[in-house]
């Protein structure tokens, strides 16, 4: 298997988990589910210190850099906000 | 760091984000869920500093640490201080910068392709750009509207529907041409032509359809963070995209599901809307608005109350106040609901939040399907900052524009007592016929003020 077929099995396989474990997230909760999938979609700093760590300078590491400050602020910024969410989602005492 | 163990830990990640959304089906394990997901991302961006792709590490090393300091000194405190009134627009912008960074990374990506790529690699690359430039605009504008720095009714101008195909058109043409033959040049247009249709595309969705947009959008950067995993090779980035892809769709059908409109409805509507045939008539009918002290002995007496939250009250921040007339309610052995319709508020599950906030317990927090059949033993519906979302035009007036969403039937309840500012229509404008009801007692003023009020009657009985 050539690698980006790999990579189009992980994605179509990821479709389904994805869609069975959100189905399944209780209506109370929609609003923790946007900032916690928010968060998750933070993990572009990943891809974004990859570049910045590959640019030899120039405009590539200025984008790099202001595409690391973003995603550093989407996705601390998500699970922080996340957090204090759920923190007070309490039920009877 | 050798790719083998660099994927392996990546799957480990990826695993945690599962886990994370996960726990939210309940809300006893969604914070332990929360947590796992967050130390998922924190051991994802710790091992890529020792990935080393053709041996050699990463460069630039001291400006990234750098950056990302900037990026933590930006998103806690703006995460810790927020109020949850205010939860919509952070969610929107912090969509709006994940959209942003995905579509920086893709930008950066392209310029180093080069000649080997694979066609499906520069496609994936150019439809990061396009979705994350999208995102990134429309997300910012939705944050503009939800902070109330510009207006959040519909925003439209003549021919704007055209300006809109048109900028679509050329965001296509232009893609199959950096597709085709590429250019720094062209993909600089692309990016621009892409944040452009993002602003004209939020502009005309009005305040009441934002929670559709959000959802929309969230899903949108989803996918470019999926496409750009294509494009790095990158697991955890594919998983992570596309989980939220999903749980973006999903809740932009339910969204457009509970408005009782297509997306395209949603999306477009504002376009094709008609003037509503209700507005000519301006006759003055009579309504009956009550003091709070009438409110308080109606709800006294009551055996049980269903309370149903709306944007209004989010606007008044009176959660807490109105928790602490439920309570009042409960003490005096009276059986106390919160009715939350799926759309009230501006993003999915805003009351529920909200409430939250307010210490009210989640058992209380009934959704619509199971609070409706209730409504007919209920003795008093009181409706807080909510109006179409209880208006049985949904129903009754075909040619209506909320015509065919789902609402809560508090028509059906023995009494209902209206909080309300004014009597200007809901978002939708159209008349609330329940408002002239005899059984509706109208109580005009803030809704905090008033329920402070209502608190001190019921104290006083």
């Amino acid at each position: 298997m050539s690698n980006g077929l790999a990579l189009l099995a992980i994605f179509t396989l990821a479709v389904f988990v994805g869609f069975e474990v959100v189905s399944k997230v209780s209506t109370t909760l929609h609003t923790p589910l946007m900032s916690g999938a928010n968060a998750i979609h933070g993990i572009i700093l990943v891809g974004a210190i990859l570049v910045a760590g590959g640019a030899d300078g120039g405009l590539e590491l200025i984008l790099g850099l202001i595409a690391v400050v973003l995603a550093t602020v989407n996705m601390i910024g998500g699970f922080v906000v996340t957090d204090r969410m759920l923190e007070m989602f309490k039920g009877k005492k | 760091m050798s790719r083998n163990l660099y994927d392996l830990l990546g799957l480990l990640s990826s695993v945690a984000f599962i886990l994370a959304l996960k726990g939210l089906s309940s809300p006893k394990g969604a914070r332990r869920g929360n947590l796992i997901g967050a130390a998922g991302a924190g051991i994802a961006t710790f091992i890529v500093f020792f990935y080393k792709p053709e041996g050699e590490g990463l460069k630039n090393l001291p400006l990234i640490l750098v950056a990302l300091l900037i990026g933590v000194a930006f998103g806690v405190p703006a995460a810790r201080m927020v109020q949850m009134t205010q939860m919509p627009q952070m969610v929107a912008l912090f969509n709006g910068v994940g959209g942003g960074a995905a579509a920086l990374v893709a930008i950066v990506e392209y310029l180093n392709l080069g000649e080997s790529a694979s066609t499906l690699a520069v496609i994936a690359t150019v439809f990061t750009v396009i979705v994350g430039c999208i995102s990134f605009s429309g997300s910012v504008v939705t944050f503009l509207k939800l902070q109330e720095l510009m207006t959040t009714r519909p925003v439209i101008f003549p021919g704007g529907r055209f300006v809109i195909a048109g900028t679509l058109v050329g965001i296509l043409v232009n893609a199959g041409f950096v597709i085709g033959q590429g250019g720094n040049a062209l993909l600089e247009l692309l990016a621009v032509l892409s944040l452009l249709f993002g602003v004209l595309f939020v502009l005309p969705v009005g305040g009441a359809d934002v929670p559709i947009v959000i959802s929309l959008l969230n899903a949108f950067t989803g996918l470019t963070v999926a496409a750009s995993g294509y494009v790095l090779e990158n697991i955890l980035l594919i998983v992570a995209g596309t989980l939220v892809g999903a749980s973006g769709t999903i809740l932009t059908r339910l969204m457009a599901a509970a408005m009782g409109r297509s997306l395209f409805g949603t999306l477009f509507g504002a376009f094709t809307a008609k003037a509503t045939a209700s507005s000519g008539e301006q006759e003055v009918r009579p309504v009956r608005s009550g003091s709070p002290d009438d409110v308080a002995i109606l709800l006294n007496y009551a055996r049980r109350v269903v309370i149903v939250p709306g944007y209004g009250l989010a606007v008044a921040q009176a959660q807490h106040t109105i928790r602490e007339m439920a309570d009042l309610l409960t003490a005096k052995g009276i059986d106390v609901a919160y009715g939350i319709h799926p759309v009230a508020g501006r993003m999915p599950g805003h009351m529920n939040v909200l409430l939250a906030e307010a210490n009210v317990p989640y058992e209380q927090l009934v959704e619509m399907e199971e609070i409706n059949p209730t409504f007919p033993q209920t003795d008093v519906a009181l409706v807080v900052g909510a109006n179409d979302v209880v208006n049985p035009a949904a129903k009754t007036t075909p040619g209506a524009p909320i015509y065919g969403m789902p609402i809560l039937d508090v028509d059906q309840a023995a009494n209902i007592i209206f909080l309300k500012r004014s009597m200007r229509p809901g978002f939708a404008g159209i008349e609330n016929e329940l408002l002239y009801d005899p059984k509706t007692t109208l109580l005009f003023g803030d809704a905090k003020a008033s329920l402070t009020k209502v608190v001190s009657a019921l104290k006083a009985l």
